[in-house]
């Protein structure tokens, strides 16, 4: 039995600075594409590469709007020139522009995860946040089996209609009051499957979504930031780059 | 058995009814053309007397008839036989081969759900893909004539659904377990059955997550579809992304660059360590091993950090592209990857060793969950948890693709068929796959590690052209096919999907039977199953 506390002391701290400061390591976020001003004979071809319709004209820039992004790569790869790629991680962010939460989401919540249709690479990645590298009980955040035990509601996939009825039962078990995280682009878009005949367009079709989370798989460190936004420890990313001027264009924000 | 051999049977045993053409060369199937009556004895001959492997069912409708495509691989050289049986669309009765092929039963199930044909002779079809309480009879969303853009959408699920409950003794009663039921899972349903301690019967109701890839596929390209395939089960996405394009590239005669073929097992040989890495951290947090889960939870975030610094993505997404590879991958970052998946493989034989000689970690996985090797043949298992009860199949050896027969491996196998001679298959192929990727990387020459556009690793474009072939992986759960027919315009016209987990959740329930309820999500951990692999 010694051995397993002499290497576990052996293994050193692995917990990421993160929050407190940013992650440097390599490989922890896939990134995502930037809107901007792109070369006028590139725009076309951009906007029609993109399998899911990220990018879009305005003001004679290119609009991204990453919630739409799959990591297909198809915009950066075999392409010149390639479209800007960030290797942000910090994707929560807050429907409708609410920002305030209210107190009982201040210190420790409890989260329930529902898969509604996912592909297994997101829930992997719930599961990343709590292993050494990235801790979540350190910051007060706990993944609770009972739904009448949570405050947020952590739903990845998007929300296939035999999933439908189950996840509302949950929703509905959950005590008020409550709140509902969509991570990956599944279950804040649709995705890669989209709306049919099976399938719905997101978590936002069956139940109030008011923290999202983009990305195909979105990693650790975005799920990470989606919670602190939900407790507001964090302030929302914007999600469609760059931001748009919602009064002047007439645009509602969700 | 020789394919002269196989042909020769055939022939004498059912003269006129089933026709065998000379086999062709290795790699390309022999298509046995079969009347129905004989069908059932053809196919359990395959299976249980020359020791073929039974793959899957593929149903396609034509423009006036049906054809049924019984798929089976051998080790020798007669290597793929397509057993096919057709009808005309108006006739939907076909015999059912699961009385000699059990591994065929969940696919007669699936071909009543989605198409509405009937076997004769299957011991229980429906509630499978279509769960009964949300859909209405007579629904067949795999037909033509269904319009996947219909609305379909606002059924309401019967409350009262009850299952059926089998086990009729006193004080028997039915354990419903999901399809939220814990932590961090995916989402299926189990129905236990129980007198008190023991599980007696164990159902399984899967398809929660039925996304409907195939039926979402038709009439799309096969670029399209690529990032379905990739995306339907992504724990595993190269494999099956690489299964996918196998088969457009044989449809097309693509003639892939050497250099795109060494990357492509450098690439999937890390995604299964990474795999494999995950199963073992699942396995240890099913016995509730704090320490030993948060260290192989270090070595699997660490596998992902190497996938993400290597490739851009932790999970291999948009690497793959019908003819190669979207991009090069520089020598030299491949070599750093490779040093650093070493490093986690030391540590992953280190940790194995500290489990070894943990008696409360090993009094939970020994001689729990027992899956015997004639029942893991009779269920047609595949990957690693076949391997652990004594069936040495694998396609990298058996059916080698993507230039595999050049690298030298040993395939591990264990006879006990408990959960700890899984847990030790997942760490022997751990060491197997850096070992490939070891030779992958001293193997590659040249490349463009400037240009994204590099020829070496992508070939000229595609010609698509009519034609159906099937692609095969091992994936880190076992052998991947995808059967893939494209139409004159060279979209895609059916797309069929036989991933691993399906023949593996099939068997499962035979694990969990007799055994305690506590063992439970230990047998579950040990059988590393994907619900959204088999779902699709």
């Amino acid at each position: 039995m010694s051995q397993w506390v002499i290497n576990g002391i052996r293994a050193g701290i692995k917990t990421t600075a993160y929050p407190a400061k940013p992650e440097a390591a390599a490989g922890v976020s896939p990134g995502l594409p930037v809107g901007g001003d792109y070369p006028a004979n590139q725009v076309a071809s951009l906007i029609e590469r993109c399998p899911t319709g990220v990018f879009s004209q305005a003001n004679g820039k290119v609009r991204a709007d990453i919630r739409r992004c799959i990591h297909c790569y198809r915009c950066v790869r075999g392409v010149e020139p390639p479209v800007n790629w960030e290797q942000t991680y910090e994707w929560g962010t807050v429907r409708d522009g609410r920002h305030e939460f209210g107190q009982p989401f201040e210190r420790s919540i409890h989260i329930c995860v529902v898969d509604a249709g996912d592909c297994g690479a997101c829930l992997n990645e719930v599961k990343q946040l709590n292993n050494p590298y990235y801790n979540m009980h350190r910051l007060g955040f706990f993944i609770t089996p009972s739904p009448r035990h949570a405050d947020v509601l952590l739903v990845v996939g998007p929300v296939t209609d035999h999933m439908k009825f189950a996840l509302k039962k949950v929703y509905d078990a959950m005590p008020t009051p409550k709140r509902v995280m969509a991570v990956g682009a599944c279950a804040v878009s649709g995705g890669a499957f989209a709306e049919s005949f099976v399938c719905a367009k997101g978590v936002a079709d069956v139940l109030p979504v008011d923290v999202e989370v983009p990305g195909n798989p979105p990693p650790p460190l975005a799920i990470l930031h989606g919670l602190l936004v939900a407790v507001g420890r964090k302030t929302p990313a914007a999600l469609i780059s760059p931001a748009p001027n919602f009064e002047n264009e007439g645009l509602t924000k969700s | 058995m020789t394919a002269a051999e196989l042909k020769q049977e055939i022939d004498q045993r059912w003269p006129g009814q089933v026709h065998c053409p000379d086999f062709g060369s290795r790699g390309s199937p022999c298509e046995v053309t079969c009347a129905r009556t004989a069908l059932p004895e053809l196919c359990g001959r395959l299976f249980l007397e020359w020791s073929f492997s039974f793959t899957g069912l593929i149903v396609e409708e034509g423009a006036s008839e049906w054809q049924l495509r019984y798929v089976f691989y051998g080790e020798g050289d007669a290597g793929w036989v397509h057993v096919l049986v057709t009808a005309p669309l108006a006739e939907k009765t076909f015999p059912s081969i699961v009385k000699f092929v059990h591994a065929a039963d969940w696919h007669e199930r699936e071909a009543e759900d989605l198409f509405g044909l009937i076997f004769e002779g299957h011991p229980r079809l429906g509630d499978f893909i279509l769960h009964d309480d949300a859909w209405q009879e007579g629904v067949e969303p795999m037909r033509h004539h269904f319009d996947p853009q219909a609305a379909m959408r606002h059924r309401k699920p019967d409350e009262d659904w009850r299952p059926t409950r089998i086990v009729q003794e006193p004080g028997a009663f039915v354990m419903p377990v999901g399809p939220k039921y814990s932590g961090v899972t995916e989402s299926v349903h189990f129905l236990l059955e129980t007198v008190g301690e023991d599980v007696i019967r164990s159902t399984p109701r899967l398809f929660y997550k039925w996304r409907a890839i195939e039926k979402l596929a038709e009439g799309k390209t096969a670029d399209e579809v690529l990032l379905l395939a990739e995306r339907f089960a992504a724990t595993t996405a190269f494999a099956h992304g690489l299964a996918f394009c196998q088969a457009v590239e044989q449809i097309c005669g693509a003639n892939i660059p050497a250099r795109a073929k060494t990357l492509r097992v450098f690439l999937a040989e890390l995604e299964r360590l990474r795999q494999h890495a995950g199963a073992i951290r699942e396995i240890c947090e099913s016995t509730a091993l704090a320490v030993a889960t948060a260290h192989a939870g270090i070595l699997e975030e660490d596998l992902l950090r190497v996938s993400g610094e290597l490739t851009g993505h932790r999970y291999l997404f948009g690497l793959l592209a019908p003819g190669g590879l979207l991009c090069d991958l520089p020598n030299d970052a491949c070599r750093q990857a490779l040093e650093k998946s070493q490093k986690v493989l030391s540590q992953l034989n280190a940790l194995e060793q500290r489990l070894r000689v943990s008696s409360s970690f090993l009094d939970r996985l020994e001689e729990v969950g027992i899956v015997p090797p004639r029942t893991a043949m009779v269920y047609g298992l595949l990957g690693p948890i076949a391997r652990a009860s004594g069936i040495v199949r694998d396609l990298r050896r058996g059916q080698p693709y993507s230039g595999y027969e050049k690298f030298q491996f040993d395939v591990p196998c264990e006879q006990e068929g408990d959960g700890y001679a899984r847990l030790r298959i997942l760490f022997a192929e751990t060491r197997q796959s850096v070992r490939i990727m070891e030779q992958a990387v001293a193997a590659l020459r040249g490349g463009g590690a400037s240009s994204p556009l590099s020829s070496a690793t992508r070939a000229s474009p595609l010609q698509f052209r009519a034609g159906a072939a099937l692609g095969w992986v091992e994936a880190p759960r076992g052998g991947a096919f995808h059967w893939v027919r494209l139409n004159e315009s060279g979209k895609i016209a059916r797309y069929r999907i036989v991933p691993p987990s399906f023949a593996n959740w099939h068997g499962f329930h035979l694990a969990v039977e007799k055994f305690a309820f506590q063992d439970f999500p230990i047998m579950l951990s040990t059988f590393d199953l994907s619900v959204a692999e088999n779902d699709r």
